[in-house]
């Protein structure tokens, strides 16, 4: 009988339930839904307008491209250092383990102007490479190396467990089986590895999203070019354009959720399918 | 063309002295006059929102205006200053922020707070003197030592191989008035042919690969990461990057032509009335035209409104041609021919990319 009544070691499941709910919905739900609400008054001719003009769209293709590749790169590097950090004994391990979490903490602003010295044409890294005729700072992939690095601990982390959970004797079983490298990888290793991947990139790719402070640093911020949404949404509010900044961040939002929703659900597929 | 409206400015400028500084007088008089304060409270604290660039002149001002409070009305004043990019400011105001008296780079923000909230009060331009500008100040080139690329005028900005710096006209004050003098020289240059001028624009910011978004990292581009050969840069920040980074390293160039850019100044009626802060925000902004804080200014590489003061400096700010918001039209319409949706600015960078 008792145990059926306290079934979780924290106690008052309805009071935490609801407290939690309503903290949530306060923290998250309530700015959100104000943004929403201050879509009011604001036509859908004219949002049309303001979501479709050359440079709106630009921005968004800037913004939703750079993030994804930036996310994709963040995965790759993000499995070998999880793989790395997880599997292997090495001297400082505990010190780079930790240096994983330092974009976390580090305000985006710092980050965004050591990133546009150190590969500006004077930078360490930039001087090397002007000579080979790449230019990086105030460009577009002066943007993906910032996304790169603002996302890369999510990459990591989400990673991390799961090769931590791997099941070895699996992995020893085919071996012994007579399956060579190749099909242990990919018969075994990355089926388990996937649904935490697909989070990891989601993760990533949405922060590269919302990503504003570091960014602003090292692109050349030119109209059309490498102009990124949380900029133009920035530069309409100092117009006092108001209902443009609104109509692009509602738009922004909505499809980042889109995005997050069905990332979601394709590793919730996973999981089920491997987990 | 250039040689008619030279001659009109220097017809004009006398006259308009004249009459300018007669409301000097009248405040002077008005600050003389001056002995305690309706308000009996022993202390008082007022919150002035500027723009970013008056930083070091407000920490001076504030001093001497603290000193001349206490001594008229035996009140203690403490004066709380936050600075940051004009439009921000604005923006902060309007969605609550309690400043008594706002400071900012453009007429143009300080009516946008008061189209949103009402609370500056109408026309608040016509309470002080040169409408609420205490003093002005213009846009200038600063290249590198030597001039390795002899630039001396707008149109030198637009030959191959010269890159310019300058913030972003949409989100920076500083940008914005770079921008409008820029323009103002290409309609003159091509006797007042708009789709001349684009063309110009079009070649000037061709050459600016990258565009910050305030004036200060602009200033950090050109001068940490040695971006760019030109800056186009506020009178004042050339002067006080000089003072800082020393003079072996840049020079002022001044253009043919520039603008008058004149930073506005107003205390918030609703909100002083609140406060009870009404009286000495008043004269915190009336004392800016007095003669001591003429000086002050002129000091911290503004031009002084005061023409005497400014006669003084006379070697320190070179007369060059200055157009004013008013010739271009006023901020109203030049929002909405340049910087709206689909205005002139979009279409110097739609262009380019085609």
């Amino acid at each position: 009988m008792l145990s059926k009544r306290y079934p979780q070691t924290l106690p008052g499941r309805d009071l935490h339930l609801i407290f939690s709910l309503s903290y949530l919905s306060f923290l998250v739900l309530l700015p959100l839904g104000f943004l929403i609400l201050s879509l009011q008054g604001v036509s859908l001719e004219e949002a049309g307008r303001i979501l479709f003009s050359r440079r709106a769209i630009a921005a968004f293709r800037v913004s939703f491209s750079l993030s994804f590749y930036a996310a994709i790169i963040d995965l790759f590097l993000g499995v070998i250092i999880a793989w790395v950090l997880v599997k292997y004994e090495f001297l400082g391990k505990n010190f780079f383990d930790s240096i994983v979490d330092l974009p976390f903490a580090m305000p985006t602003a710092i980050s965004g102007i050591a990133l546009a010295t150190l590969y500006s044409e004077e930078g360490w890294i930039g001087q090397v490479l002007t000579k080979a005729g790449i230019e990086v700072s105030y460009t577009p992939s002066g943007i993906l190396i910032a996304l790169i690095f603002v996302g890369l601990p999510f990459a990591v982390r989400a990673v991390q467990p799961a090769v931590e959970a791997l099941d070895v004797d699996m992995e020893e079983a085919a071996a012994s089986l007579g399956a060579k490298r190749p099909a242990i990888l990919g018969r075994i290793v990355f089926p388990q590895l996937l649904p935490s991947m697909i989070t990891g990139l989601t993760m990533s790719f949405a922060r590269g999203l919302g990503e504003y402070g570091s960014v602003i640093f090292i692109a050349g911020n030119i109209p059309y070019v490498s102009e990124i949404v949380p900029l133009l949404i920035v530069v309409e509010l100092d117009q006092f354009n108001f209902k443009a900044a609104t109509v692009l961040a509602v738009a922004m939002l909505l499809l980042s959720f889109l995005l997050l929703v069905s990332l979601g659900l394709i590793g919730h597929q996973l999981r089920k399918r491997y987990g | 063309m250039k040689c008619k409206l030279l001659f009109l400015f220097f017809l004009l400028l006398p006259l308009k002295i004249l009459c300018g500084q007669r409301d000097l007088e009248a405040i002077r008089r008005d600050l003389a006059r001056k002995e305690g304060t309706p308000s009996t409270k022993s202390s008082l604290e007022i919150l002035n929102v500027s723009y970013d660039p008056t930083r070091e002149f407000y920490d001076d001002y504030n001093a001497i205006f603290k000193k001349w409070w206490k001594q008229k009305t035996n009140q203690n004043l403490r004066i709380i200053q936050s600075h940051g990019a004009s439009a921000k400011q604005a923006r902060a105001v309007m969605s609550g922020l309690d400043a008594d008296v706002v400071s900012l780079a453009l007429a143009f923000d300080i009516d946008a707070i008061q189209h949103s909230t009402g609370i500056v009060g109408d026309e608040w331009q016509k309470r002080l003197p040169n409408q609420s500008s205490p003093y002005f100040s213009t846009i200038v080139f600063l290249v590198r030592k030597g001039n390795p690329k002899n630039i001396h005028d707008w149109g030198d900005l637009v030959r191959e191989g010269v890159q310019i710096v300058t913030p972003n006209p949409k989100t920076s004050g500083g940008g914005r008035w770079g921008y409008l003098a820029a323009w103002a020289w290409a309609m003159e240059a091509t006797g007042q042919q708009p789709d001349l001028a684009k063309e110009y624009m079009k070649k000037l910011f061709a050459n600016a690969p990258v565009l910050d978004t305030g004036a200060r990292g602009s200033t950090t581009n050109f001068f940490l990461r040695k971006k760019g050969d030109v800056l186009i840069s506020w009178e004042n920040e050339a002067y006080l990057m000089i003072d800082k980074m020393g003079r072996d390293r840049v020079e002022i160039v001044y253009p043919s032509l520039s603008i008058r850019a004149e930073p506005p100044v107003a205390w918030l009626e609703q909100i002083v009335d609140k406060k009870g802060t009404q009286d000495a925000a008043e004269f915190y902004l009336k004392y800016l035209y007095s003669l001591t804080a003429q000086e002050l200014i002129a000091r911290h590489h503004f031009r002084p409104y005061d023409s005497q003061v400014a006669l003084q400096y006379e070697k320190k700010f070179p007369k060059i041609p200055l157009i004013s918001i008013e010739e271009l039209g006023g901020w109203d319409s030049i929002q909405k021919l340049h910087f709206g949706e689909g205005g002139i600015f979009d279409e110097v960078y739609l262009s380019e990319k085609e």
